[in-house]
């Protein structure tokens, strides 16, 4: 069956930061296996921070992610596997390992302004034979011709698809309208779009993105991805299908997977709670949530507190050091208050 | 007291603070400043000053030896390759501030003693001098299993070699981290952050060491030891919290305000290079006309 869009299936990789990077070989391999046979083309695997993201800063994996790659692998007997890799974060090293266990597309990702970090490792992914992705995160953080701009460095590296990733589920549905628009005009590489649920808006803004162009979206089972996730996969498949547009896809396959599988996974089910709300109104890298909460807890403050002066501070991705570098300033300040009153 | 001379290759950014810097030493003199761009700034500046000014690279310098006996290099890592073989060949002591890695690796605080004879030095990145002497000052109290440490600079101040490479910045900070932080592992992680006005350049080092809890106390010491030391090169170099322990885990917080000679402010993570080269070439220099004058004393 040809596929109008092509979907890309993150749970295993975006969905790592809802669990705290706590997957299992034996969860990997059954959802990639029940992914696969429900006929989704692509399946990311890797740390929620992309390769080499297992860390102190951003949580470290329960199981090393090369193992986590090649179980997947093995698995799958359409599906291709794919890695995020973020420069700064991981190497091409890490890529050529990843490459190796037969990982066939990378995705390079890099902060809506820096594009220009990435040349390195899409010519790496290039070289290596892998189709090959440019990811633009935070895109609600930069005025369209700046995202332009960006997004045809990508394309002159050799990226054979650029994606507008709205990582803190920020964008509004014109918004994403606008920025697809704008890249179908000025650049000749495939356009995707990459969502987030924290102001409820990933389906609008992911049909917003189709209606403009874009022909690669991700979602996410169950909507297990950072913050409140990303677009529910098994919802956007059936929506699509009722649209009349072929995601080649089996709906009834994804359901199950969704239902019998992930579900039972998670620790409690993925809603908009006030934190990722927050997230998404304050504009705010969706994995900074559970770090966001925790400091909120060590420092006796109210997480969006936290999140709002974030988002203030034009925070991007990666800099979870500053979630407790912000919450201990914010609780000397409130110390300092009080003893004020005392006085 | 007597000087040495030097020469700087390179007139951009980098080594048109290093100008700046050296004005203040009481033991280099700078004569000579090499470029490849008659129109830059640097250049421009360097003539001003009244300096030496070469402006078709390292040969005219080569010609004519006796114009310095060290060199900064603040070229590029692929330039350096080349222009060490050329030094070498002519005697002279290079300070190398591109990601080269010809020369040791040097810290000034951990481990400059060692290397005071050598003939090629190199200043790992700037992540590496911001934060390896954290580690080394954890580590002098107890042992470091792993240390990780994330820096954020702002993109203004990320050069166009930093960007076209970055895996070079990880990966020589990580093994800086072991070969002279003394980590057991180490691992870097670097992150451009484009907000205005520009964010000063922040480290957060994170460190396990050996054993189920850390020495709190003697471990807090060391480190503000260490940011003293530090600060009597990189005065804008600062804790943003008081380390923060939790069983064997130590999370430590630096903000580096550059010393804004030629570099603006923000840019912290290059005022740190400059300022450490400047510091262990004055060290050198030192121990070069220390010796000289025992010889001479002998004679």
């Amino acid at each position: 069956m040809k596929r109008a869009i092509t979907i890309t299936e993150v749970a295993l990789r975006d969905g790592s930061h809802a669990i705290a990077h706590q997957y299992t070989t034996e969860q990997v391999a059954a959802i990639a296996k029940a992914l696969d046979e429900a006929n989704v083309p692509y399946i990311e695997v890797s740390h929620g921070d992309g390769l080499g993201g297992s860390s102190l800063q951003y949580g470290l994996s329960r199981t090393d992610e090369f193992e986590l790659i090649e179980t997947a692998v093995a698995v799958c007997r359409q599906a291709k596997i794919a890695v995020l890799l973020l420069p700064g974060i991981g190497t091409v090293k890490e890529l050529k390992q990843a490459a190796r266990l037969g990982a066939k597309m990378a995705r390079i990702a890099t902060h809506v302004t820096e594009a220009d970090i990435s040349a390195q490792h899409i010519a790496a992914a290039k070289e290596l034979g892998m189709e090959t992705v440019g990811f633009l995160m935070m895109a609600h953080m930069a005025p369209i011709d700046v995202l332009v701009h960006q997004a045809q460095l990508m394309e002159s590296y050799g990226a054979d698809v650029v994606y507008v990733v709205d990582s803190a589920g920020a964008l509004l549905p014109y918004e994403v309208k606008e920025r697809v628009r704008a890249l179908k005009e000025s650049i000749g590489i495939e356009v995707g779009f990459h969502a987030h649920n924290n102001l409820s808006l990933a389906m609008a803004n992911t049909l917003a993105a189709i209606e403009e162009g874009a022909t690669r979206v991700d979602g996410s089972v169950r909507c297990l991805g950072a913050g409140a996730g990303n677009t529910q996969t098994e919802v956007l498949v059936a929506v699509l299908d009722r649209m009349g547009i072929p995601t080649g896809i089996d709906l009834y396959k994804m359901m199950d997977l969704a239902e019998q599988l992930v579900a039972p996974m998670l620790p409690k089910a993925q809603e908009i709670t006030r934190d990722s709300l927050t997230l998404g109104y304050a504009g705010v890298y969706s994995s900074f949530l559970l770090h966001a909460q925790r400091a909120a807890q060590t420092f006796g403050l109210d997480a969006r507190d936290i999140l709002i002066e974030l988002g203030r501070r034009k925070v991007v991705g990666g800099q979870e050091d500053m979630i407790v570098d912000v919450a201990a300033e914010m609780a000397r300040q409130k110390v300092a208050v009080w003893e004020g009153e005392w006085k | 007291m007597e000087k040495i001379n030097v020469a700087i290759l390179g007139s951009g950014n980098i080594g048109t603070d290093l100008m700046l810097k050296l004005e203040r030493s009481d033991v280099l003199q700078l004569t000579t400043v090499i470029g490849i761009d008659p129109q830059s700034e640097g250049l421009r500046m360097a003539r001003e000053k009244g300096y030496r000014v070469i402006d078709s690279g390292i040969q005219a310098f080569l010609e004519h030896p006796e114009w310095a006996d060290f060199v900064f290099d603040a070229t590029s890592a692929k330039a350096h390759i080349r222009h060490a073989k050329l030094l070498k060949r002519a005697g002279k002591v290079v300070f190398d501030l591109t990601p080269a890695a010809v020369g040791p690796f040097v810290v000034p605080p951990v481990n400059l003693t060692e290397h005071l004879e050598e003939t090629n030095i190199n200043f790992i990145t700037c992540g590496g001098q911001a934060t390896i002497p954290i580690v080394h000052a954890i580590g002098r109290v107890q042992p470091v299993a792993y240390a990780e440490i994330v820096v954020t600079i702002s993109s203004k101040s990320a050069g166009p070699g930093t960007r076209a490479n970055i895996d070079e910045f990880t990966e020589t900070t990580a093994r800086g981290l072991e070969k002279i932080g003394g980590a057991k592992r180490g691992k870097a992680i670097i992150i451009l952050n484009p907000a205005e006005p520009p964010i000063l350049m922040r480290n957060t080092i994170y460190a396990l060491v050996e054993g189920n809890e850390a020495a709190a106390r003697e471990i807090c010491d060391s480190i503000e030891e260490m940011v003293e030391t530090i600060r009597s090169y990189v005065p804008g170099y600062r804790l943003r919290t008081s380390p923060i322990i939790e069983g064997n885990k130590v999370t430590v917080m630096i903000e580096v305000e550059g010393a804004g000679d030629y570099l603006p402010k923000y840019a912290g993570n290059l005022d740190i290079m400059t300022a450490a080269a400047v510091k262990v070439a004055e060290e050198v220099a030192k121990h070069r006309l220390s010796k000289l004058l025992a010889e001479e004393g002998r004679r």
